[in-house]
């Protein structure tokens, strides 16, 4: 990283200059800076988290691989494909957002930010359905679990990794909707412009990581 | 001696008794405060309460100890008793204690910063780890859990005691921990002042950054293991459990996962606070300074690979057990480089034996000895003899008590004058430290030989022939015990009544001692532009108002 | 000179074939850290005194290491930590690799107690009966909670883990008795699971031997059971096999799945079974052990309460038996052949 550009000789900064520049940084573009890598900081311990529940479905996928086969031919195809289609979908409205509001095209932002919102909540509705299939399938971890389909060893194991990752995986796309829902309201209002529109790159950047998780949920809970 | 109010008039400074203590007096100006240093403060008076609750969970233990049969209390109330005592002291305390209390404090100060990267979110660091805090202590005083801080499975997926709200809160506290880390690493890498590069960096700074890297990378595997454990509680989902072909040593490899790294994670700001006190207290520049700053990012890295070593007695494969214990050597090197470097440093310095320096000569004993330990217990095959005994208990107190907990009086002696502007009364400081080095030797020497002599840990009672060890162990804590509370009295006089201190008593030529003690709120009146690096001692730097490096 | 080191850093007595090679290392170990920590201790108080500082205002050259003086302190340290971890990884590899001699013993733990059963031969618990001079592999699982398994004086350890086996081998080199320590916390009574391993001179471990098959009864460890009687069967499960048949139990209890008096047997263990009162319960060793003290305390939905109690018909060892034989009557391990114990891997070694 390259150190400070050269600052006045009176520390006063004139702070009409940018409401956005907090005092403690030296120039706005080194406070976007600062968000982004402390975003992506953040992004990595997400990561971090379903590293593990991952790590979790190899050991015991490695110990049952037929019972987890046979349960994940269970799952409905469909809904997997189509949550991944809205999902991959709605990352690129997100994109689409910064791309508009970096071109000054406010209610276009606002547009693509709305449509992202959607998708998100018919990736919702979608896993709703699947969750209330399961269900009445039985389909449960643990002890809960009562499929007659599927009676090896393990199969429990396997919904209880289904429901924990895409459990997660749902809290993670609800959150992502609200900070969604925060950074729409602000771009309405004006919040962001051409030259400062750190909050829906931040914002774009969760929800991409959101994203890119199911990307590895969808082959391992229904392809494979 | 007095700074003189001219010079202070010539910087701009604002008058001696005005700082960011006194910028605002209300207790909602502290509540609701951006400034790092009154969070760290707040950070600071948290941990300390904390490592109090612990200290006397862990006066309880010891006394029952005195006896092999019951004595004092019941099995039930000693199983909590150790498991708060871990609780308490590694998530309530050594975690956060010196990044979230003096790093939140020195750091930006030490790179010429008004503030970290993200105030708001520091702000936000200290309430989650209160949230926390509380949920454990309402955990402790509704019976509290008797699993042992490790919570192994199926053990504490079974047990009827309160684990639930532990399991929160820690869940919680590891949030904070992921803040804190994020706003260091940030910081470091956006706010540095002109003129300090990263090979001018403090070497505090460079151990709280790797200390970040840790916290970042390795949380949220702690918050995912015990998100497990609680909903198996709860749930029944059976991911650690035998019987729906679950895996109760997949738990030990989460949990260990995030708990090795976590030891570095408490003993790298130890280090980093060594290193800051051993090149001013011997006025002279590290012997190293590059191997200094790249070993702490070399022990956050290889610290990752090495969490085997807890499972050599699990059922692990015997060649997992090479490979960990081989990749555990190697974490073992970086220390040594240290340590090497440490004392190099010392070599024809200006030594100065205040108070900080007897924290660190107590330092290097017990990190080499406890350090040491630790390679030994690495060689699996004494790992078998020593595993889950008091042997182990030993290593861990040798370099979390004897390495961390004397860094953290070191640094809270050397920076006392410049986060409150007194001082504290020297002679009462070396007999502290005395009492404390005493008291440590003789609490966990007889453990190492304890465990040596087969005394498994966790055990309520004991057989007979364990006794004499015990009670030696016990009389050591009790010296101990009184050293802290002496250290407590003697500080909390000198908050109110010690005497006001120039700006920078240590004479030390690290950044911090830039600004006036206690400083103001914006820390600098003009950001400084460094030319010289913090450790260099080829000029001496002035008592008094100074701000040109 | 082993003496006087053992006896300085209380270790105990070294009462198996391992334990001398692992103090031998230990000592090496130990002193080198002594020694290190207070060379290093020893030279900070040294420097202290020739370096101390004279005057306020003093400052210090600007002094930095030669690399060959920094590389050698990584080296040397180095090569310690590796020569050291080479010596131990070869000892681990030992205690993991019984000789192909060693005579098996089945363990159990379950809080808060030891249970030992011989192949062929007697149980017992908390005791362990072994013969000196000769290696001794001992097979190990926990009913409940992760316990570990520890003699001190063997310097052997190994985790117990339940839903898996876990094997440690030792050879006891003088006759004695030597207390085992439970050494994973394990709950209320983890600092009470203690038990003692009894080394016998080989004649009279051999006289115990017999005496326990003859079943009489001024040597048993505990009261005979029907095991005691039988011919020597290799396994739990067969054991387990034979007394159902004995007791009757199958008389009322089908093992394939057909309808009878009581339950099936078949897939049981693991079943989530309906009672009559409405709840659900987990069918585990628990559930079972308890139908047979007090087969009145849950009655399954459809079936009559018409089961007697074997509360003083059947020892612990006999219930775990039976236990053990209704686990494995599960429809996707149904075997066709005879049924073979638990898949031990073969014992290799020197």
């Amino acid at each position: 990283m390259s150190e400070a550009a050269a600052l006045p000789p009176r520390e006063h900064r004139a702070h009409g200059a940018d409401p956005h520049l907090a005092h403690h940084f030296s120039s706005l573009e080194r406070q976007v800076d600062a968000s982004r890598l402390g975003m992506w900081l953040f992004l990595s311990t997400e990561v971090l988290l379903f590293t593990g529940l991952f790590t979790g479905y190899a050991v015991y996928r490695y110990s049952f691989p037929a019972a987890f086969a046979a349960s994940a031919r269970t799952s409905e195809i469909w809904a997997g494909t189509l949550n991944t289609a809205v999902l991959i979908t709605s990352s690129l409205t997100v994109a689409l957002a910064i791309h508009f509001v970096r071109a000054g095209r406010q209610r276009a932002a606002v547009v693509c930010l709305a449509i992202t919102l959607f998708f998100a909540l018919a990736f919702l509705g979608i896993k709703a359905i699947e969750y209330t299939a399961h269900f009445h399938e039985h389909q449960l971890p643990g002890r809960y679990y009562r499929f007659e389909s599927v009676r090896l060893p393990g199969a429990e194991m396997y919904w209880a990794l289904y429901f924990l990752m895409t459990g997660l995986h749902g809290l993670h796309v609800l959150i992502g909707m609200t900070v969604l829902g925060v950074i729409a309201w602000r771009t309405a209002h004006g919040y962001y412009s051409a030259r400062y529109y750190v909050g829906i790159e931040l914002a774009g950047l969760y929800w991409h990581l959101v994203d890119l998780i199911w990307i590895f949920l969808y082959p391992l809970l229904y392809l494979i | 001696m007095r700074q003189s109010e001219e010079d202070r008039e010539k910087l701009g400074a604002p008058p001696a008794n005005e700082s960011y203590l006194t910028d605002g007096t209300t207790v909602m100006s502290w509540l609701n405060t951006r400034d790092h240093k009154r969070v760290g403060v707040m950070f600071l008076v948290a941990v300390v309460f904390f490592l109090f609750v612990g200290g006397v969970f862990a006066l309880a233990i010891r006394a029952k100890l005195l006896y092999p049969g019951p004595f004092l209390f019941d099995a039930l109330t000693y199983n909590r008793l150790f498991t708060l005592h871990g609780v308490t002291m590694i998530f309530l305390f050594m975690i956060p204690a010196i990044p979230s209390a003096f790093g939140n404090f020195v750091l930006p100060l030490m790179i010429g910063a008004r503030d970290v990267a993200f105030p708001r979110l520091n702000l936000a660091s200290f309430y989650v780890y209160l949230a926390g805090a509380v949920l454990a202590v309402w955990a402790m005083v509704h019976g509290g859990a008797d699993t042992g801080w490790t919570f192994y499975t199926p053990y504490s997926t079974t047990t009827p005691t309160t684990l639930f709200p532990l399991l929160l809160g820690i869940f919680i506290i590891g949030f904070s921990s992921i803040m804190t880390g994020i706003n260091f690493i940030v910081s470091v890498h956006t706010l540095r002042a002109p003129g300090i590069g990263w090979m001018r960096l403090p070497l505090f700074v460079w151990g709280i950054y790797a200390t970040s890297i840790i916290q970042v990378l390795a949380t949220p595997v702690l918050g995912l293991t015990v998100l497990l454990v609680a909903l198996e509680r709860v749930l029944h989902f059976g991911i650690f459990d035998p019987a729906r072909g679950g895996d109760p040593v997949l738990f030990q490899h989460f949990f260990w996962f995030y708990s090795h790294p976590a030891v570095y994670i408490m003993v790298l700001p130890g280090m980093a606070v060594i290193s800051e006190c051993v090149a001013t207290f011997s006025r002279k520049n590290p012997f190293g300074y590059k191997a200094i700053a790249f070993s702490s990012l070399g022990i956050a890295f290889v610290g990752f690979f090495t969490w085997g070593h807890h499972l050599f007695v699990a059922g692990q494969s015997v060649f997992d057990n090479g490979v960990f214990g081989v990749l555990s050597m190697f974490v073992g090197i970086f220390t040594a480089v240290k340590v090497f470097n440490w004392v190099g440093t010392m070599y024809r310095g200006a030594i100065s034996f205040k108070t900080p320096f007897a924290y660190i000569c107590g330092f290097l004993f017990f990190l080499v000895f406890g350090g040491m330990t630790g390679i030994a217990v690495a060689t699996v095959a004494l790992d078998v003899h020593w595993h889950d005994t008091y042997f182990v208990v030993a290593h861990f107190h040798f370099i979390m008590v004897g390495a961390t907990i004397m860094a953290f009086l070191a640094g809270l002696h050397y920076w006392f004058p410049k986060m409150f502007g007194r001082t504290y009364h020297e002679g009462w400081g070396l007999v502290a430290a005395s009492l404390i080095i005493l008291g440590f030797n003789a609490t966990f020497i007889p453990q190492f030989l304890l465990g040596n002599n087969g005394m498994p840990r966790r055990y309520y009672q004991y057989p007979e022939h364990f006794q004499a060890l015990n009670v030696a162990s016990t009389a050591g804590a009790t010296l101990l015990g009184f050293g802290f509370l002496i250290i407590f009295i003697y500080l909390v006089i000198a908050l109110r009544w010690g005497q006001r201190c120039e700006q920078n008593p240590w004479r030390s030529k690290g950044f911090e001692w830039l600004t006036p003690s206690p400083p103001p709120t914006h820390n600098f009146d003009q950001i400084p532009r460094i030319t010289q690096d913090p450790h260099d001692y080829r000029t001496h730097a002035p008592s008094g108002v100074y701000s040109d490096v | 000179m082993n003496e006087t080191l053992r006896r300085f850093l209380f270790l105990p007595d070294q009462a198996s074939t391992f334990a001398l090679e692992v103090d031998h290392l230990h000592y090496f170990v130990i002193l080198t850290t002594f020694v290190m920590s207070t060379a290093v201790g020893l030279t900070a108080i040294l420097f202290f005194i020739l370096y101390r500082r004279r005057s306020e205002s003093q400052t210090t050259p600007h002094i930095e290491p030669a690399l060959m003086l920094e590389a050698t302190f990584v080296i040397v340290p180095l090569a310690f930590f590796l020569l050291w971890w080479v010596i131990g990884y070869r000892i681990s590899i030992q205690l993991a690799t019984p000789p192909a001699d060693a005579m098996d013993v089945y363990v159990q733990g379950k809080k808060w107690m030891w249970k030992f059963a011989y192949p062929g031969g007697p149980n017992s618990v908390n005791v362990l009966r072994v013969p000196s001079g000769h290696p001794v592999r001992l097979l190990m699982t926990s009913r409940d909670v992760i316990h570990s398994f520890y003699v001190p004086e063997f310097r052997v350890k190994q985790d117990v883990i339940p839903g898996r086996y876990s094997q440690i081998w030792f050879n006891a080199t003088a006759p004695g008795r030597y207390q085992i320590l439970c050494a994973e916390y394990c709950g209320a009574g983890h600092s009470i699971m203690r038990g003692e391993v009894i080394v016998l001179k080989p004649e009279e471990y051999e006289d115990w031997v017999s005496a326990q098959h003859r079943g009489l009864a001024t040597k048993q460890d505990g009261p005979p059971t029907a095991l005691d009687f039988a011919p020597p069967l290799g396994n739990l499960v067969d054991q387990g096999r034979r007394l159902a048949t004995e007791q009757g139990c199958v008389k009322c209890h089908s093992i394939d799945g057909s309808q009878h008096i009581g339950p099936t047997w078949l897939d049981l263990y693991g079943r989530h079974e309906r009672l009559d009162d409405g709840r659900i319960v987990t069918v585990d060793e628990g559930y079972i052990t308890e139908s047979m003290m007090d087969p009145f305390a849950k009655i399954v939905d459809g079936f009559k309460p018409v089961m007697p109690s074997f509360a003083n018909k059947l020892a612990g060892p006999e219930v775990a038996a039976i236990v053990e034989y209704i686990k494995s009557l599960q429809s996707d391990a149904v075997r066709t052949g005879p049924s073979e114990g638990p898949a031990y891997a073969p014992v290799r070694g020197r």
